[in-house]
């Protein structure tokens, strides 16, 4: 089982609510894994202390031109949906733009004079912490001036064990880092915060998950602050509230320190283990109305 | 020679379009002739690679010049290896037709 935990807004408290969730579900006893998919900026290793297991490179093909044996038929740049490639016929020019590429492998097929071969180019990185017997958690870092997360964030989900429940902290945003990790979740956790900032970038990522029908909960994050805008546009959609985390600076000043609150403040262990069991009961409860 | 601009219509006078990859039209204009030919982008709503494509336009049709607001950097790579010269014009917006006064008047 994958739970996501998603905002619209950055800054809304994902990480908070990533690694504490972790925390207090390994505490219960349960397999879990954490998967940091903010590939841009991972930082639940700042909370998340474990020992370091593996590092993998993440790699994407990149065609190759040889231009001695490119008839410069144009079929490949036809067949690329990016523009990828570009062919000036009446100049013999041919290049191969490696921002644009996808890995899709369909100018492979155009090509039917075997011009193209394939270059491996590092995306990433994978790195694997064990964190206990149980537990792991595995930090996604995209490469420097690299175009797109996506095909990294896919491959660090695509280790996630079945059996097991997987967290996934997603990127912010709704664009696509973001589709790429919710879509592969069961459920979605979305951290919001009362502030018109916050409502907007909930309004966008709801909009975004009802779409792609996956089922989810809101959790306010500093709550207090702001207005009452959040709650009312989720008692309107009739949207769950899972749980509201209060503005304290006891949290700010833990996390500044790469501390977890549910390790250091038991009233949040508490809350944190309520709201495991909530999100248990409401993917039951999706599950149910679903069959 | 042919040289284009970005256009954003498909008249004389029409204002230059800013945007290379993304303009609306190419207007490409036969020095010899002295005839302008408009050519609707086709790539000015594609996801990615806009600025690419056009400038493939733009050489496929032989154009020896190219005018415009800016051009991004994937473009520049490609126009230098074509050996297509970018002209950038700034300040008020000109009509196409201004601009080849100026390019032949020179």
């Amino acid at each position: 089982m994958k739970i996501a935990v998603a905002s619209g807004k950055g800054g809304t408290g994902k990480t908070l609510l990533a690694t504490n969730l972790f925390n207090v579900i390994q505490q219960s006893g349960y397999a879990v894994d954490l998967i940091d998919c903010d590939a841009e900026e991972p930082n639940d290793q700042q909370f998340i202390k474990g020992k370091l297991q593996g590092q993998q490179l993440v790699t994407q093909n990149i065609p190759v031109i040889d231009k001695d044996r490119c008839t410069f038929c144009g079929k490949c740049q036809e067949f690329c949906q990016y523009n990828a490639i570009i062919i000036v016929r009446s100049h013999q020019h041919i290049r191969v733009f490696e921002d644009l590429c996808h890995d899709c492998g369909a100018c492979g097929y155009a090509c039917q004079s075997g011009a193209i071969s394939w270059q491996a180019k590092t995306t990433g990185t994978l790195t694997t912490y064990e964190y206990n017997q149980h537990s792991l958690l595995v930090e996604g870092r995209i490469a420097v001036g690299v175009y797109s997360s996506v095909p990294l964030i896919s491959q660090a989900i695509k280790g996630a064990k079945p059996e097991q429940i997987t967290i996934l902290d997603a990127p912010p945003g709704t664009s696509c880092p973001f589709i790429a990790t919710v879509n592969e979740a069961d459920f979605v956790v979305l951290v919001t915060e009362p502030t018109p900032f916050g409502l907007n970038d909930l309004r966008l990522s709801v909009q975004a998950l009802q779409h792609l029908n996956i089922p989810f909960g809101v959790v306010i994050n500093r709550g207090g602050l702001g207005n009452q805008d959040v709650h009312r546009f989720l008692t309107e959609n009739k949207l769950p509230l899972l749980d509201e985390i209060p503005f304290d600076r006891r949290i700010a000043q833990l996390y500044s320190e790469g501390e977890l609150i549910t390790n250091n403040i038991s009233a949040y262990n508490k809350q944190f283990q309520e709201l495991f069991i909530r999100i248990k009961k409401q993917i039951e409860h999706d599950r149910d109305s679903h069959t | 020679m042919k040289v284009a601009i970005t256009s954003s219509g498909k008249t004389g006078s029409s204002k230059i379009d800013n945007r290379f990859g993304r303009c609306a039209y190419f207007a490409i204009h036969d020095l010899e002739s002295d005839k302008t030919e408009f050519i609707k982008n086709p790539n000015k709503d594609v996801n990615e690679g806009a600025g690419p494509a056009a400038a493939q336009l733009i050489a496929s049709q032989g154009v020896k010049k190219i005018i415009s607001g800016e051009f991004g950097g994937k473009v520049k790579t490609i126009l230098e290896d074509l050996q297509i010269q970018m002209i950038m014009v700034n300040g008020p917006e000109q009509t196409v037709e201004e601009l080849i006064r100026l390019m032949t008047t020179r």
